[in-house]
């Protein structure tokens, strides 16, 4: 234990100086009660939001949920004939990219930050306090990075899968950096020294030492990169997704829907019916997430290295 | 490498002098290549602060000042105006509408998990929240157009129009409370037992513990989550895109519909500016307006982190 900081010497005298808290009075007793009831009540109350919300979308969605619906393309018209497979053919697309974007750079940066480059470093300092800001930059200024660099101005790719997936791949990087950096801290320095004094270089002891010890956390951390990424949408807007995509996507070169897009797709239309399609889409959408969640804590549990 | 490197380097008669013999080209090229991957992030940083401006710089010479003096938003009408004054307003309309429901409910969640729940208690409920924090915001948006401003404002009898920045700020705010709870909670468990348990000995009772003790202590992690909080409310798009509408809107009435940065930027980049036009500068003009924004806000938050730590590491 860290030996506690003296604590703020004002509210300790309040706390001595009435002297009746030791007589535990009738109000006072009051008081206590009504303060846990509200705390509890506010824990309530936002739990509870957020279960009318998953039972709301079930309720409208589960209709929605028919074979049909997954192989379907979205039609503008006719709500019964419509579903998301260009969605789901789009959003697997976008993760392919994005995973092969961030694993590499997101693994190959945390090595650096954690094995070569010097704590004291400016190099290293001004990165972190770089990817701590990173995270805080809304998701739709992404898009317009995306829109000035991938899909018009250097790049040109147009409004295609790889512009789509890049984009979300620059939002993620700093989860995966992290989280990498996280796991490869966590290997001791023992194992590096063993390696080391074998005759291994630094690059033999990170591939065939370190890297294998934290690839549990690495996963783990790439896992809960693409759950963010599956369901950005703004971003996605912006560089030009549609949401009544005819036919699936079947190439990095190629426009595209995704889930996020066609829910925003289907809730802003005013016809109604379009609502149930759109809620159905959300339960397709939340249950891939879970689930990626779910393997991401299995992950941790099951792999998580004790030495 | 090879079978002649043991011989290639030693001494007669003795050993070497420690250290390299030689340098390693491969390991050089891989340690080059593992910069480049960490240099990306900082280019990131960097190419959205030339995206932004070189489009940005444009615009601000041809609109100049009238962008904070007017006070009228219609960048796509034949007679453009750029006055930022009604989506800053409909920004911090819905975003303060948002935290007032999610600072009570964040951090009474908090204080609740913190001192009051049992370890079994906590232990499923953190998780949830943490799981929560990654439902998609679209999600929210289906659920505050479809469910909120229909079947419980108006059901109230709130005169509200189909697009509102209570519904959109309400829903926000419970989209927010997660975030809250999550971060300021850690910041009261990191409190030194050594502190409550003083209290405690003083007479204190548990409540007092908590306000008067635990939360003081823990201030600068409770700033730091609430800016964060406040910092999501305004980089928001999804929700306010879908439940607010699109209206640029100088009033303070929670019952109509405001548009935002984010949701001029949402709505302005679909396809139908072409690039180099004045619209389309508009774009990034807002984007640059709400990375300086947030960016300022996760300066001050990281600065209560950082003060917040040193006293406790």
């Amino acid at each position: 234990m860290t030996p506690p900081p003296p604590p703020p010497a004002a509210d300790v005298a309040e706390v001595v100086m009435p002297g009746t808290q030791f007589v535990r009075d009738g109000a006072t007793r009051l008081r206590e009660i009504g303060f846990a009831a509200l705390l509890l009540t506010a824990l309530g109350i936002a739990l509870l939001t957020l279960l009318v919300l998953m039972i709301d979308v079930i309720l409208e969605g589960a209709s929605s949920l028919t074979p049909e619906f997954f192989t379907d393309t979205p039609s503008r018209i006719d709500p019964s004939s419509s579903g998301i497979a260009p969605a789901i053919w789009g959003t697997i697309w976008l993760m392919l990219v994005c995973a092969a974007f961030i694993i590499p750079v997101g693994v190959a940066s945390a090595i650096y930050l954690e094995e070569y480059a010097n704590r004291e470093n400016r190099f290293a300092r001004f990165v972190e306090v770089n990817i701590q800001n990173l995270a805080a930059v809304p998701s739709i200024v992404y898009g317009v990075l995306g829109l000035a660099f991938l899909v018009r101005g250097p790049l040109e790719l147009g409004n295609v899968v790889l512009a789509g997936g890049l984009t979300l791949g620059l939002l993620v990087l700093p989860v995966v950096i992290v989280a990498g950096r996280e796991a490869i801290r966590a290997v001791p320095p023992s194992i590096r020294e063993g390696s080391m004094a074998l005759g291994a270089t630094k690059w033999q002891t990170i591939w065939k030492q370190v890297l294998p010890a934290a690839v549990p956390g690495i996963a783990t951390g790439t896992i809960l990169a693409l759950s963010r990424a599956i369901g950005e949408t703004a971003p996605l807007i912006v560089v030009g997704a549609t949401a009544f995509a005819t036919t699936a996507s079947t190439g990095l070169f190629e426009q595209f829907s995704a889930l996020p897009i066609q829910i925003f797709g289907w809730t802003a239309d005013p016809q109604e019916a379009f609502q149930a399609l759109a809620a159905g889409a959300i339960i397709v959408l939340m249950a891939i997430l879970l689930s990626m969640n779910a393997i991401a804590i299995w992950l941790r549990n099951r792999y998580e290295q004790k030495w | 490498m090879g079978a002649g490197t043991h011989a290639t380097g030693a001494a007669p008669g003795g050993l070497g002098p420690l250290g390299a013999k030689r340098r390693r080209w491969g390991e050089e090229v891989i340690r080059a290549l593992l910069f480049c991957a960490a240099a990306i992030s900082v280019l990131t940083t960097i190419g959205i602060l030339v995206a932004l401006l070189t489009e940005s710089i444009p615009f601000f010479k041809e609109v100049g000042t009238s962008f904070f003096t007017e006070t009228e938003w219609s960048p796509l009408f034949a007679d453009p105006q750029f006055g930022i004054w009604p989506l800053l307003n409909g920004t911090f309309l819905i975003t303060g509408i948002a935290i007032a429901v999610a600072i009570p409910l964040g951090l009474g969640s908090a204080i609740y998990l913190s001192e009051y729940a049992t370890p079994r208690v906590r232990k499923v409920v953190k998780p949830i929240l943490e799981v929560l924090v990654g439902v998609p915001t679209v999600v929210f948006g289906y659920f505050a157009l479809t469910f909120v401003t229909p079947q419980i404002l108006q059901a109230l009898g709130i005169h509200v129009q189909v697009y509102n920045a209570l519904s959109a700020g309400l829903v926000m705010g419970i989209m927010i409370v997660p975030t809250i709870a999550s971060i300021s909670e850690d910041a009261m468990r990191a409190v030194p037992q050594g502190l409550r348990e003083g209290a405690y000995g003083m007479g204190a009772t548990k409540r007092q513990v908590a306000t008067k003790v635990v939360f003081p202590a823990a201030i600068s992690g409770i700033v730091a989550a609430c800016v964060l909080g406040v910092s999501r409310g305004v980089g928001e798009t999804m929700i306010v895109l879908l439940a607010a509408g699109l209206q640029p809107n100088l009033g303070v009435d929670p019952v109509d519909g405001y548009a935002t940065i984010t949701t001029f930027m949402g709505s302005a980049a679909d396809g139908d500016n072409p690039a180099g036009s004045i619209g389309y500068e508009s774009i990034f003009a807002c984007g640059l307006i709400l990375f300086v924004l947030t960016l300022i806000m996760n300066m001050i938050a990281i600065r209560f982190v950082r003060k917040y730590r040193e006293v406790y590491e």
